[in-house]
């Protein structure tokens, strides 16, 4: 397997009024044409990995890492213009919550056509037309009509699956997905990762998938990192979850309710000190 | 044994959307009851409609017993309390947990506030230490205990929880989780519990009632939930769905 994104020793420091926090602290991995889940809790890091690699990490703060390369480009030498060439093209990312990350002033249609046709070099009825298409891939049944409206007259489900849309446009070959699914209802939560599944597979995309729910990214992603206080304390084969070593990795499967399981009370984490070192 | 909430009926509508067609509701006296629903299902507007923020055009709500009016009075509220969604949304961003804690006792006339917000910070398992912070200074799960701190501080009988950890890491949420049983269970609470997580909501409550579209699909018990003996479809996709992922070749 080809590697897409060798990341080695990343690190993310903030200035703060009481000194430098250390938000990712040596972070390495590599990623193929495959799907990999980070797992955390808020305050992890995870997110924080996942920005640095897009480049979208506050202009304050230090990014460092003996290796950050995408497809054999080194990330942290590129220069700006080229990043921005990256991002979007050849890196894409989807965020949280669609409420929030889709221009509240513009019709979803024009972002998506705004996106092709930064990178690309297409007349205005052609990138219609795909965008149209991108929509339809993505299950949105009545793309015209979708093109047309703003965020705000969409539900959650139907605008995640419009930013999948946008970010899938110039067909990237990585993509970070930011807890994709967390604002979402069970049942939609589902349609959106059997679009994002099916994509991933028919295109060979590379798939970096953030969330905090373990179980969730368990049943999609082939392999897991989990981290704790900007570390990696654990990678796992998603098929050998059930014979994770870490008491962290443990503890974030076990604290969840689960129905058929009666637990009470439910098991916490009990956090370790040494766990963070 | 009586019924500590009971809804008949109850209709809600905002300018022409009808969000609640007629639902009918009975939760018994020290009962969890759950609602289950997809978002837009009308289950947070139900709970809204009890505590009074919510417009019912039709039906009745009564609380032990007693019915309740368009306006709801001060005695309703030391009976009722509720915790939202977002806590960072629902605390005062300027005032200190002390001056959040002190509101409801000033509005009610308690005297001994003292003692009251110290009992009700220990009993979260907040501490002392937390008094004086402002809530920016709070993780989202330290928040959501403030939050329930002040609805506990009136010692009210019945509480509505919207959401209470969805906006929470899975093992903060087994922590709030916990707290809010072991509260019950001391102080013999009643609780009515809305969730879009089937799991939360069956570990949780003993009866619940699956809502679509402003209207109850079906009541079960959680037990028949557990056993997947469900009659509704939109009850078994909710089922289906809450198993996670599954890789459809």
């Amino acid at each position: 397997m080809s590697t897409l994104l060798d990341v080695d020793d990343l690190r993310v420091t903030f200035p703060t009024r009481t000194g430098l926090i250390e938000a990712v602290r040596g972070v390495s991995f590599s990623l193929g044409r495959e799907r990999l889940g980070i797992v955390g809790e808020s305050g992890s890091g995870k997110s924080q990995t996942g920005r640095a690699i897009m480049g979208l990490t506050p202009p304050q703060a230090e990014v460092t890492a003996r290796k950050l390369a995408f497809d054999g480009i080194d990330l942290l030498a590129a220069s700006p213009r080229d990043r921005r060439a990256l991002r979007g093209k050849r890196i894409a990312m989807i965020l949280q919550d669609p409420k929030y990350s889709l221009d509240p002033v513009m019709s979803i249609g024009r972002q998506i056509v705004e996106t092709l046709r930064t990178h690309e070099k297409v007349g205005k009825a052609e990138a219609r037309d795909r965008a149209l298409a991108m929509l339809e891939a993505v299950q949105i049944r009545d793309p015209a009509r979708v093109f047309d409206l703003h965020p705000h007259e969409v539900s959650g489900g139907m605008g995640q699956r419009a930013m999948i849309a946008m970010m899938l446009i110039a067909g990237p070959e990585m993509m970070i997905a930011d807890e994709p699914t967390s604002a979402l209802d069970v049942t939609v939560q589902l349609d959106v990762l059997n679009i994002l599944d099916k994509l991933v597979s028919e295109r060979g995309m590379g798939l970096i998938f953030i969330s905090h729910d373990l179980r969730l990214v368990c049943s999609f992603c082939d392999r897991v990192i989990v981290m704790y206080a900007g570390k990696v304390v654990e990678q796992i084969k998603a098929s050998e979850l059930r014979d994770a070593q870490h008491p962290y990795t443990r503890g974030l499967l076990n604290c969840m309710p689960r129905i058929g399981f009666e637990r009470h009370p439910l098991p916490v984490l009990d956090r370790k000190p040494e766990w963070a070192a | 044994m009586n019924a500590a909430l009971s809804i008949d009926g109850l209709e809600v509508v905002f300018d022409r959307f009808r969000a609640l067609k007629g639902v009918s509701l009975e939760v018994k006296s020290g009962e969890s009851f759950g609602l289950v629903g997809e978002s837009g299902s009308g289950k947070s507007t139900l709970l809204r409609a009890i505590a009074g923020l919510a417009p019912a055009v039709s039906g009745t709500i009564a609380v032990n017993g007693k019915r309740l009016g368009t306006r709801r009075d001060k005695a309703f509220y030391r009976e009722v309390q509720m915790v939202f969604q977002d806590p960072y949304g629902s605390l005062h961003p300027r005032q200190t947990v002390d001056r959040l804690l002190q509101e409801p006792l000033a509005i009610h006339g308690f005297a001994d506030s003292e003692k009251r917000i110290q009992r009700a910070l220990d009993e979260v398992g907040l501490g002392t230490g937390f008094r004086f912070r402002y809530s920016h200074q709070l993780s989202g799960g330290q928040r959501q205990r403030v939050a329930i701190a002040r609805a506990l501080i009136l010692e009210p009988s019945i509480l509505l929880l919207d959401e209470p950890t969805s906006a929470l890491d899975a093992s903060v949420q087994a922590e709030v989780l916990n707290l809010l049983e072991e509260i019950r269970r001391r102080r013999k609470l009643t609780f009515l519990m809305v969730s879009h997580d089937l799991a939360i909501i069956t570990h949780m409550c003993e009866r619940l009632m699956v809502m679509q579209d402003g209207e109850a699909v079906e009541n079960l018990t959680a037990a028949q939930l557990v056993g997947h003996r469900v009659t509704k479809d939109y009850t078994r996709n909710l089922l289906r769905a809450s198993d996670g992922f599954v890789r459809t070749a």
